[in-house]
């Protein structure tokens, strides 16, 4: 039996594979097949009945989404069976269909903010009566709370029970249900507890209509009016594909855009809902402090306050990028203070152990993360996904829910959606039998070490470790990079690609924060520990007002990552750009074009005036092969060659001091994040929980 | 059905099962293989409704989600699709009426003004905490309408009277008989049957000789059977008692035996000397046709008849006895 099978769809002869759904096999045959209930990334329920179609001789129509191509078998004189999607027949049913889901339907399309972009009013329109007959009363159905996040208008609801298996399969928290049957059915959390998943809001965006919408988007705006920019997430190290819905100078709105090699079509919470955190706490303009207090000023007389603190000689400043770096600002910063000498320059965190060599392999996910879905066993060293990249989590748990993938982590147990074998809390169980044993019989294992295991005392031995592990069960082969480093800043590689650490006999973060020097520079530098810099004088560039501001003796407003064009290299190190969706705040500039003009203040003028300019540089001459050189591809494999040359050498041996919580609290990891009271309600909501469950 | 949701304050923190029911608990966990086991989860919900005085609090529900290991959220999917699980409290006798068409037409309505009356509002537990009620679906037992079930028994044939006067002796105590509430053992007909009345059905005495129904008709050329009995075959000399056992003639089983004796040959001599013309006449009043003659009746009679068993046994077998 061949694995394809012919069908006649609308009168075109076409050859599908079996597995195909009909539904699938229509879409391939060019014709455009409505649906509520189904969802590529979903299990089929088949209970909307939307998907019907005409099979010739059948005595009713298909639901095309839960119809296998393989079950169709061939008309009498062997011809393939003939398929309609359109014609009085389909229509019909499909009118009929409509006309039930609409029955119980409410008419407030006004005042509903799915309202032009609704699947049941677009498909209401292309498939429905024009007029109801239905005269008896509609069905109320009470709203359910399900958090902060996601607003609940049950009466629209038409059971399609998208957000149940969403809930269920990808975000793997069963939470939502639907209860009772018949016409009392409802779609509700176990007692209208709120989501605990991180992927939450993604329901909002599965919801065909608008029983599920944004919270925090709530009658803001309509979709006619926004203007719509494709952009790049920077709250995790993952470079999510989003699209910032703007309108007028406000960010009204970011939703996930496809990108099957990062996020799929799903966006974690914090992705999604930080926007209200781009219009709160901002810096709009330069300040200065004086007599303890700052005071705004212009921009000529802050750059003037900053020439003036950097005048303290090259040994006694320090530079600090944070974790929103965009690349150009980093690139600008570095030649600009390499230019005057200064040599304590880093991005790291405080303690960090890995990127000095500037072999890239070393630090970057070199197995992407899309390669998990082809990987069958993965060890998590020092690291929490479902924090640290919440929407990576939902592909490791698809790869263990759909393929063969098996699981095992080193560091704190943690509820992470799927099974896994918990090999030890601290780094010496990378060095045990066990370990081996679980990557023993994996053709093709992954090991990946987060961030945080890396910034230890002993993270070298850590990476070393983990990389001779690698080499050790064969994760490094032809084809196959199976080692690499999960990180939490979307800004991180991008600054180290730039070669953003220190210069040889430099200073790095702690040391640089420990102290001693006159000057410091913070890039952003909210996430490190501020405390120890004394009467030094504190320039702080960024966009928002957190640590750094608060610590600041100047301040050099700069644009967030919504504001302006520039590069982002993800943790596989996949280089992308963000697009400007709105202006910057007030007199807040971009990143570079601030270091560009502090550095014909100083003397030493930038080989750049623009920011294409820059990205030039970058990208190196022709031919000359850069970090930046591609942009929106993840090395991967490429760097096998690299990765098998070894670890680099490490002194001191594994620590028996357990991993530690890498991140505190999810939704509040970075400036934008903390000025978003959205955040600030989660994290609220998160912690009453977490308490409330150790109470129990 | 109106919505159905839990009643928080009345289930109160926690929930146990008896000691007791830890039995049946893992008679029906042991149905499932151990990967399935929220197959169990309605089995094991039942028994929690069941030791939790007849209805299903949250507490009790989270402690069958924790024993089968389930998201409570699917647990409470079972829990509200079924309505036999109750999500609020219910008097120590609750009472399932039953308000679908038979029972109906049979006067379900009126015990539904008696359960208003005597008890209140459906759901509502009386201050007492003995008496609940609430209308169901059929519950099975439509020719005893209208019925109710009162726990785990069916009550039938109510009335007003007797429905009231049951609730009346639940509410105080007294004993109550289950079944159907009228002179009736449990569905036969009222007033005593209708059918089947006739004594002789049952004495045995209408056990004669008559036109087997399965038998092929007799043959065409015949003339039709005489209404009146044909002429019996003489009895060729007075028959000496007792009887001969004719099943020994192959051929002649306990019923012909019967009907042979009822014609008046009772031993193997009187067939010898049938001719064949009362060969004929017999076969038509057995009705048959031609087996006398193929299987030798009467060579077999005269073998017998002269106490040659042997030789009878030898030449045509045993007969049917």
């Amino acid at each position: 039996m061949s694995d394809t099978f012919k069908v006649n769809i609308d009168g075109q002869e076409l050859e599908v594979p079996k597995s195909h759904t009909l539904m699938q096999a229509c879409e391939e045959a060019g014709a455009e097949i409505p649906r509520f209930c189904y969802h590529e990334r979903l299990s089929v329920a088949g209970n909307c009945r939307m998907c019907l179609v005409e099979w010739e001789g059948a005595p009713k129509p298909i639901a095309s989404c839960a119809q296998l191509v393989g079950d169709l078998r061939p008309n009498r004189d062997g011809s393939a069976p003939v398929i309609r999607t359109k014609g009085a027949y389909v229509e019909k049913a499909r009118n009929g269909v409509m006309e039930f889901l609409l029955i119980n339907h409410p008419l407030d399309c006004p005042i509903c903010d799915q309202g032009g972009e609704c699947d049941l009013q677009d498909q209401a329109v292309a498939y429905g009566r024009s007029t109801s007959r239905y005269d008896e009363n509609k069905r109320a159905v009470e709203d359910k709370y399900m958090g902060p996040l996601v607003k609940t208008i049950m009466t629209r609801c038409i059971q399609c029970t998208r957000c149940v298996r969403f809930a269920a399969e990808v975000a793997g928290v069963e939470e939502i249900g639907m209860i009772s049957r018949g016409e009392s059915a409802e779609i509700t959390t176990y007692l209208e507890k709120s989501l605990t998943s991180e992927l939450s809001g993604n329901v909002i965006d599965l919801c065909p209509v608008g029983a599920l919408t944004s919270k925090p988007y709530a009658f803001n705006a309509r979709p006619w009016e926004l203007r719509e920019t494709s952009s790049v997430d920077v709250m995790d190290a993952m470079g999510a594909a989003i699209r910032i819905d703007a309108k007028g100078d406000a960010v009204m709105r970011i939703l996930p855009e496809t990108n099957e090699e990062i996020n799929e079509e799903w966006l974690s919470d914090k992705s999604r809902f930080v926007w209200d955190g781009l219009a709160r706490q901002r810096l709009d303009r330069p300040y200065v402090r004086r007599n303890g207090k700052l005071v705004p000023v212009s921009w000529a007389e802050a750059l003037e306050a900053t020439k003036s603190a950097l005048s303290v000689g090259a040994d006694q400043i320090g530079v600090v990028a944070g974790d929103l770096i965009e690349v150009e600002q980093a690139k600008a910063a570095l030649d600009l203070f390499r230019s005057l000498g200064v040599k304590n320059t880093d991005c790291r965190p405080a303690g960090a152990q890995y990127g000095a060599d500037g072999v890239r392999e070393r630090y970057i996910l070199n197995p992407t993360l899309m390669g998990v879905e082809d990987a069958d066993a993965l060890l998590l060293v020092g690291t929490n996904p479902r924090v640290e990249a919440a929407v990576w989590n939902a592909r490791i748990r698809k790869a263990w829910l759909w393929g063969d993938l098996k699981v095992a982590i080193i560091g704190e147990a943690a509820d992470l959606t799927y099974p896994y074998e918990h090999l030890g809390v601290s780094p010496d169980a990378l060095n045990t039998d066990a370990a081996r044993a679980f990557l023993k019989n994996a053709k093709k294992p992954m090991i990946v070490v987060g961030e945080a295991a890396a910034c230890r005392a002993d993270g070298a031995a850590i990476l070393a470790a983990a990389h001779n592990l690698a080499l050790e069960s064969g994760a490094i082969a032809d084809g196959w990079a199976g080692f690499g480093m999960l990180h939490t800043a979307a800004g991180r590689v991008g600054a180290l690609d730039a070669g953003f650490v220190p210069a040889d006999g430099g200073k790095a973060t702690a040391e640089i924060l420990g102290g001693g020097l006159k000057t410091f520079v913070l890039l952003g530098a909210d996430e490190v520990d501020l405390s120890a810099l004394g009467a030094a004088t504190v320039v702080y560039v960024g966009s928002h007002g957190d640590a750094g501001a608060t610590r600041a003796d100047i301040v050099l407003p700069s644009a967030a990552y919504s504001e302006m064009s520039a590069t982002f290299v993800n943790t596989e190190g996949r280089v992308q750009m963000t697009n400007r969706a709105v202006q910057p705040k007030g007199e807040a500039r971009e990143g570079w074009a601030i270091f560009r003009a502090l550095s014909a203040l100083v003397g030493k003028p930038l080989p750049y005036d623009t920011a294409d300019a820059l990205r030039a540089v970058l990208r190196g001459k022709e031919g000359e092969n850069t970090p930046f050189s591609g942009r929106g591809y993840a090395p991967g494999a490429k760097g096998v060659a690299a990765l098998k040359a070894g670890p680099a050498a490490a002194s001191g041996s594994l620590g028996n001091e357990p991993f530690k919580r890498t991140i505190a609290d999810f939704y509040l990891t970075n400036p934008i994040a903390r000025a978003s009271r959205t955040m600030a309600e989660c994290s609220a909501l998160a912690t009453s929980l977490d308490t409330a469950m150790a109470a129990e | 059905m109106a919505l159905r949701r839990f009643d928080i304050e009345a289930g109160g923190d926690s929930f146990a099962f008896k000691p007791e029911t830890e039995e049946k608990i893992a008679f029906w966990r042991g149905k499932y293989p151990a990967d399935k086991q929220r197959s169990a989860v309605i089995p094991l919900l039942w028994l929690a409704q069941k030791d939790n005085g007849g209805w299903l609090s949250e507490p009790a529900m989270r402690e069958v989600a924790d024993r089968l290991e389930m998201p409570y959220i699917r647990v409470y999917e079972v829990a509200t699709f079924y309505t036999m699980f109750r999500l609020q409290p219910v008097g120590k006798f609750h009472v399932q009426l039953c308000g679908t068409t038979p029972c109906q037409l049979r006067g379900a309505e009126a015990l539904k003004e008696v359960c208003t009356k005597e008890i209140g509002k459906p759901m509502y537990v009386t201050d007492d905490k003995r008496l609940s009620w609430e209308e169901v679906e059929c519950l099975g037992a439509c020719v005893n309408a209208p019925m109710a079930q009162i726990n785990d028994d069916f009550y039938e044939d109510l009335t007003p009277e007797s429905l009231s006067d049951i609730l009346g002796r639940l509410r105080h105590g007294a004993d109550v008989t289950p079944g159907p509430q009228i002179d009736r053992v449990n569905s036969a007909p009222e007033g005593g049957t209708t059918v089947l009345t006739d004594p002789k059905l049952f004495d045995g005495s209408r056990a004669s000789l008559s036109a087997l129904p399965n038998l092929p008709a007799p043959a065409a050329a015949a003339p039709a059977p005489a209404p009146t009995p044909a002429p019996r075959p003489e009895p060729a000399v007075a028959a000496p008692a007792p009887k001969d056992d004719l099943k020994r003639i192959n051929g002649v089983g306990p019923k012909y035996e019967q009907m042979l004796y009822d014609m008046g040959i009772t031993h193997y001599s009187q067939i010898a000397t049938w001719s064949q013309e009362t060969v004929d006449k017999t076969e038509e009043l057995l009705g048959f046709k031609d087996r006398i003659d193929r299987e030798k009746w009467v060579d077999q009679a005269k073998l017998l008849a002269a106490g040659k068993f042997d030789e009878h046994e030898r030449e045509f077998g045993q007969g049917k006895d």
